[in-house]
């Protein structure tokens, strides 16, 4: 439920997550350091045969994720044409949409779990200010777990006060909602302690486990 | 109680609960369909609501952590932005400077609140948030939009300027709830070495 990952098994889905957001990475850098609208129209329709033709991304999938800009693309082509030139709005809005459709197509290919492992890893220099990545990850698959239990929470107090005759005000939820969570942060962490959660870095394979689920 | 000894405090398990759970908050906020409130042109979304009640209910630390943490499972792909936004390209969009501003704005909006915290009331909350919530979130968002769509600082800004009154009913909601919060379960403790019950 909680994915923007299309399954697949091409070329574009097996390379290592690292691997690709380090070629987004720089496609980022490269994108910005250059100026034709040749480059930017290259860039744009490769990353569209890299997720289309190579990994069979289905264009709903990527147009799901470049949607929500379309408008601000055109806004911004609309500003260009009357405060500065064609060539520069055109150059912008390519550079724009080459990004995106380049991140939405790793996105697609990449699992959540994949990430999280790379974010892991990502942080793991951080060790040496007394950070430990593993925790990283086990944070970020609580929150996961949590986003369910919190909607169903705030569900169960909506229906509470309308059974009360209570008003439409939303506001009033959100006290009783918050304190409940905070009351279950103690639970929680109490939990956490219980299996160890402070000493000893939590194994590996039970948190994917969890986590794909 | 295994407390670290020397300056630095470790992190409790109990933190980790916050983090993760005030991070699922953001997330569940992003699932309410936007309101029209009469009289504003733009609908509001709730998720800025999150940021400002992580900030002052959790306090800076882990107030800005959980706002990172729902930050890395939107970049790791999980649609979690309203409108079921997520996945990469959300941060290289135009708007992308808002969404950096969350975890700063809620750092800034706990540093605050952590400041006023003897005094905490609704006006010294709404001082927080407006600062926090409101002037961060902006000034890192307006020179973003304004760096990545190559237009101009001032069309960046005045662009913006239709999401201000949102912003400051938001403010005013998440005081009033945080006033509420602290009197019926303070979370945040001054460094007077308090001994964590529970």
């Amino acid at each position: 439920m909680l994915s923007l990952y299309v399954p697949g098994d091409s070329v574009v889905h097996r390379v290592r997550a690292g691997l690709k957001l380090a070629v987004l990475a720089a496609l980022g850098v490269g994108l910005f350091l250059g100026d034709s609208p040749v480059l930017m129209t290259g860039a744009l329709l490769l990353t569209l045969v890299v997720g289309v033709a190579v990994a069979h991304l289905p264009w709903l999938a990527l147009a799901v994720q470049v949607r929500p800009v379309w408008l601000w693309l055109a806004l911004l082509f609309g500003f260009h044409l009357l405060a500065t030139d064609l060539r520069t709005g055109t150059v912008a809005v390519l550079r724009l949409l080459a990004l995106l459709v380049a991140a939405a197509v790793v996105t697609a290919t990449t699992r959540v779990t994949a990430m999280v492992a790379v974010i892991e890893w990502l942080a793991s220099p951080l060790r040496m200010v007394g950070v430990r990545p593993d925790r990283i990850g086990l944070v970020l698959a609580m929150t996961l777990r949590f986003i369910p239990l919190v909607a169903d929470k705030a569900a169960r107090i909506r229906e509470a006060q309308a059974a009360r005759g209570g008003s439409r005000v939303r506001l009033g939820m959100a006290v009783p909602l918050l304190i409940e969570v905070l009351r279950m942060a103690t639970t929680v962490g109490e939990a956490l302690d219980a299996r160890g959660a402070d000493d000893v870095p939590v194994r590996r394979g039970g948190r994917r486990a969890r986590l794909a689920a | 109680m295994r407390n670290g000894s020397g300056t630095f405090r470790r992190v409790k398990s109990r933190d980790l609960a916050y983090v993760a759970l005030f991070a699922a908050i953001v997330a569940v906020l992003g699932l309410l369909p936007p309101v029209n409130v009469p009289g504003l042109p733009v609908p509001i979304t709730a998720q800025t609501l999150g940021v400002m009640l992580a900030g002052s209910v959790l306090g800076a630390k882990r107030g800005g952590l959980s706002l990172l943490v729902f930050l890395a499972l939107v970049a790791a792909g999980a649609p979690l932005l309203s409108g079921g936004r997520g996945g990469l390209a959300v941060f290289a969009g135009p708007t992308a400077g808002y969404l950096y501003s969350w975890p700063i704005a809620a750092f800034v909006i706990g540093l605050l609140t952590q400041l006023f915290w003897k005094r905490f009331n609704l006006a010294w909350a709404l001082v927080a948030n407006m600062i926090g919530g409101i002037v961060v979130i902006y000034a890192i968002g307006i020179p973003f939009t304004a760096l990545f769509g190559d237009v101009s600082l001032w069309a960046s800004f005045t662009g913006s300027f239709t999401f201000i009154p949102g912003d400051l009913v938001k403010a005013v909601a998440a005081s009033v709830v945080a006033v509420a919060v602290r009197r019926a379960y303070p979370v945040i403790e001054l460094p007077s070495r308090r001994a964590t019950a529970g």
